[in-house]
């Protein structure tokens, strides 16, 4: 089998191979390490390859085979990680100078549970710093580019899994979505992606970000692999108090069957979308009615609110996680003439601009005098959003929109904060109300660019949220490639 | 007029509590005192980036007995961080409970006084690392660097925030006293104020007599021990009197007690103090005690000290003396209350036993370490010979001494070997005849009523006998033979 076969495997293809003996776990991974050497150059997805665990681990794998063990779910499927999960003895940066350095003494748990599936680590990947960002270009290391067309970002902040999937450079990623860090880049790839509902999957080992927002969840370029994903990292982590004690997430195989599945479509997320992205949404509504759907409009009303009430929740959670990058204990340092000024100098040089400007907004929401006003008020905002969703979920089984309101655009070209935030309009409510939600590709824009569709879910809503998107799936007629496959390059 | 009598002295107390727990608050590393610096941690504890707390069950229920010990309501509660910059909290910010504690509204009666003084809360946090300054300034300004010693991060508090309801640093000593003896009785806490497992800082402040309004108030960190306690409030108080005496204006502030100058001093104002910002810990969730969980802490509390104490003071009789108060407190606090009431069926009085107990067996004890036992039995038997007139007091204690720091010791071989055998009746007789033919105009005397000349024949039968004779066995044979004559 070429290299070329091994990269345009799925997961599920992938594993199952592995465990019959048709091909062999070190083939796979070196396929996909030629793959990363070829155009790694171009895309830029990783802050630190991880080539040769990568084969030792593959050839693991294929021992543990040759003994006649049992292979897990993953058998050999080579996964791409977000730089703010900890891995044991890889550093783990968070895309951010004052991590740069730190080596984690211990492995997140999501982590551990897909090695322990089989699946093989094989880098850690670019992010907007600690996650804060929709391009991936505030990375203190380098922008990412977006596989499908190299000018454009790939969207974030989980740009660099997100692009290391539609690069081939492996079949899976793991990423984190705060406000639509999953979603976002999925969509601006061309590729799936999954936030699930919060607590289904342990955040131990997750580099907080805004801890009550934040979740993990899988990339794959199928919504059958980010399925089967789901299933290997869901389920109750004692080390994790929020992580739910009794539900998980099985995997079903997925027939996309919608006939009589009541899909609303949400009115306050069709505003400010760009024409095609306006044009594939109601493509895919059509879809979904012709394969027996009802798809009607419904109101979310407070979920017009969820940009102003994230501006204040998640910097004020962040203003707090951050406060222990001090210089202290690990990660950079940079002296001064007494504690504080190690402190100002270190933070001052060690964070980037946007990781600052929410750090103070977070501070201040939480201030004396302030925190009623802001942070306080946005917490009821959060409830009115999820009381609002829950209505809605009382008349239909799903819901869809558009995932991102553009598709991929250049870098430099969102400089205004606020244009950026934009980008996440769509999809920064269910992580407010810690609903599930996915985005799958659906569609492309003239130039080819991807859109993705996002489907919303209740609470452990994933069954049905998979059997949408997997129905979107099979109608789509678009299959996004790298610009060096589509330009013969 | 003096000061004292011009102003009235409010104060209120924080009391920080180390829970005994097996292992931290949040984590599975061991909490323990004295071990190597940096040697009980892991991911959890130092805060490291990714690492999340889960809370430890044996910790909250033991805030739920200190509350359910301090007549508080147990409520649902909710852990918040509090946010500020220090090198020894990894996390720079530190879990506690804000607007909604596990404990509040409860109140403890003092043992002296009689007097109420109420509980406003009592709430579970983490405890932070260890700093130590190294140069001469001793604190964190002018030091030439820092060590941290992350062992105590994390490690289980409950903190217990009184009412401003004393009124001088004798009744602060007095609650402490008190607190501390049902804190132990908890099995929450071991009390130790020497090891840091007890911390209390002290909000003082003094107003004129005949006004209603408290006085602006300051904070006192570092009291260390009850004498600090005392010392400090005193000293602060008076402090403040001047100031006010001369016109001035008392300044908000916290201020540090230094022990060596006996002095408290300036170490940040109201205007310094940080903002904590605090809001609610998303890591973890509320903890909602049931019904049944409160009630089954309520049915296995066992008697508390101030149940104990008032049984204690029926067994003696009468009205106690202050000091018999204290002595109670002390057998209370060591355990010790369970051998007295042993030694009523065993015919001891309970005012020897206490006495005994209190001065003796309690100043022994606090010299050994925690993982000791007292020999109740053996004490007991040693009490027993006292009270029947086998020993005299002063062989009492020095058996009790021995058998303190030995309870495998076989007190009946003890006292032989000591030589504290009492002298036979012959031994006795015979004793007792010399001393009388020796001073006959005295023994006419005791004859005829002079009770008192009994000393006088115990001194010389003490000193006749080089220290051995009994002094109650003179006495009763004295008297038996004075009875005879009158017979
Ligand atoms: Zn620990």
């Amino acid at each position: 089998m070429s290299d070329h076969q091994f990269v345009e495997m799925s997961a599920v293809q992938i594993a199952a191979g592995v465990r019959s003996g048709a091909f062999s776990a070190v083939e796979v991974v070196s396929a996909h390490l030629s793959q990363i050497a070829n155009h790694e150059g171009e895309v830029r997805s990783f802050v630190t390859q991880m080539g040769d665990r990568a084969l030792a681990g593959a050839k693991a794998v294929d021992e543990k085979r040759a003994r006649g063990e049992e292979l897990g779910a993953l058998a050999g499927v080579p996964v791409a990680l977000k730089d703010n999960m900890a891995y044991r003895g890889v550093e783990t940066t968070c895309s951010s100078k004052i991590l740069k350095g730190w080596i984690p003494p211990y492995t997140a748990t999501v982590i551990e549970r897909l090695e322990s599936a089989g699946a093989i680590a094989i880098g850690k990947t670019n992010l907007d710093e600690f996650a804060m960002g929709s391009s991936t270009e505030n990375s203190a290391f380098s922008p990412t580019r977006n596989p499908i067309d190299l000018s454009r970002v790939p969207g974030g902040s989980s740009g660099g899994s997100a692009a290391s999937v539609a690069a081939r450079f492996a079949p899976i990623a793991i990423g984190s979505d705060t406000g639509g860090s999953i979603r976002q880049p999925a969509s601006l790839c061309g590729i799936v992606g999954v936030k699930p509902t919060y607590g289904l999957v342990s955040r131990y080992g997750l580099i907080a970000f805004a801890s009550s927002l934040d979740q993990i969840g899988p990339f794959a370029r199928s919504v059958e692999d980010s399925s089967l994903v789901l299933d290997v990292i869901s389920g109750h982590d004692d080390r994790d108090s929020t992580s739910l004690s009794s539900k998980s997430y099985s995997h079903q195989p997925l027939n996309g069957e919608v006939k009589g599945l009541r899909i609303g479509v949400i009115t306050e997320m069709l505003d400010g979308l760009s024409p095609d992205v306006e044009r594939a949404l109601n493509q895919a509504i059509e879809s979904l009615r012709a394969l027996g759907a009802i798809v009607e409009e419904v109101s979310v009303p407070a979920a017009k609110f969820g940009l102003t009430a994230y501006y204040l929740i998640a910097p004020a959670e962040a203003s707090s996680n951050l406060a222990r990058f001090d210089g202290v204990r690990y990660g950079v340092r940079v002296e001064g003439k007494d504690m504080n000024e190690t402190y100002e100098l270190t933070r001052g040089q060690g964070f980037g601009p946007e990781v600052k400007r929410r750090i103070m907004l977070g501070t201040y929401a939480l201030s004396a005098g302030y925190y009623d006003a802001l942070y306080g008020k946005a917490q009821k905002v959060r409830t009115l959003i999820a009381n609002d969703f829950d209505a809605a979920y009382g008349r239909f089984d799903a819901l869809i929109s558009a995932t991102s309101p553009t598709v991929a655009f250049e870098f430099d070209s969102k400089s205004d904060p606020l244009s950026m935030y934009m980008s996440d309009v769509c999809t920064i409510p269910s992580n407010l109300a810690g609903h599930p939600a996915m985005s799958v590709p659906f569609a492309g824009d003239e130039d080819g660019l991807p859109i993705g569709i996002q489907v919303l879910a209740p609470s452990f809503g994933e069954g049905v949220m998979f059997k949408v998107a997997a129905a979107l799936e099979a109608a789509a007629d678009y299959r996004p490639v790298p610009q060096w496959a589509s330009t013969g390059k | 007029m003096s000061l004292k009598d011009k102003y009235l002295i409010t104060v209120g107390l924080e009391v920080h509590t180390e829970l005994r727990t097996k292992t931290k608050l949040f984590c599975g590393c061991a909490n323990q005192f004295g071990a190597e610096p940096n040697t009980n941690i892991c991911p959890v504890c130092l805060g490291l980036p990714g690492s999340l707390p889960v809370v430890n069950r044996k910790a909250v229920e033991y805030a739920m007995r200190i509350g359910t010990a301090l007549n508080c309501e147990i409520k649902h509660s909710v852990f918040h961080r509090k946010n500020y910059f220090y090198p020894d909290m990894p996390k720079d910010y530190q879990v506690t409970q804000y607007d909604e504690p596990t404990c509040i509204n409860g109140y403890i009666e003092l043992p002296i006084t009689g007097k109420i003084v109420n509980i406003v809360r009592a709430h579970i946090e983490e405890d932070t690392g260890k700093s130590t300054h190294i140069g001469t300034s001793g604190r964190i300004t002018g030091a030439d660097y820092s060590l941290v010693d992350y062992n105590r991060s994390g490690i289980p508090l409950v903190e217990i925030v009184s009412a401003p309801d004393m009124v001088s640093g004798e009744e602060a000593r007095e609650y402490v006293s008190e607190l501390r003896s049902i804190l132990v009785a908890t099995g929450a806490t071991d009390g130790k104020m020497e090891e840091g497992s007890l911390r209390v800082d002290a909000n003082v402040s003094v107003r004129q007599v005949g006004t209603d309004e408290l006085g602006t108030r300051c904070e006192i960190k570092n009291l260390n021990s009850l004498r600090s306690l005392v010392r400090a409030i005193t000293y602060e108080a008076r402090r403040q009197m001047e100031i006010v005496e001369e016109g001035g204006k008392v300044t908000q502030e916290t201020r540090h007690w230094n022990e060596d100058l006996g002095r408290t001093s300036s170490l940040r104002s109201k205007e310094e103090a940080y903002d904590y910002r605090y809001f609610p810990e998303p890591d973890l969730s509320p903890l909602d005690p049931t019904t049944e969980e409160i009630e089954a802490i309520k049915a296995n509390l066992g008697t508390l000290p101030p149940k104990r104490r008032a049984t204690l003071v029926e067994l003696i009789g009468g009205t106690p003396t202050k000091s018999e108060i204290e002595q109670i407190q002390t057998a209370i606090n060591f355990g010790l209350d369970e051998l007295i009431l042993a030694g009523i069926d065993r015919k001891v009085p309970a005012k020897l036993s206490l006495a005994r107990c209190a001065n003796e067996v309690a100043g022994l004890i606090t010299n050994l370490d925690s993982s000791y036992v007292v020999p109740s039995h053996k004490i007991l038997e040693v009490l027993v010979k006292e009270s029947i007139g086998e020993l005299t007091p002063t062989q009492s204690k020095t058996v009790l001494a021995r058998v303190v720091e030995d309870g495998g010791v076989d007190v009946s071989a003890l006292i032989a070997e000591l030589g504290f055998v009492a002298a036979s009746s012959g031994e006795m007789d015979q004793l007792v005849d010399e001393i009388i033919s020796e001073s006959p105009s005295e023994w006419e005397r005791y004859v005829s009523g002079e009770d008192q000349l009994a000393g006088f024949f115990i001194g010389k039968a003490m000193k006749k006998s080089g220290g051995k004779a009994n002094g109650k066995l003179v006495s009763k044979s004295l008297n038996d033979r004075r009875s005879q004559l009158q017979g």
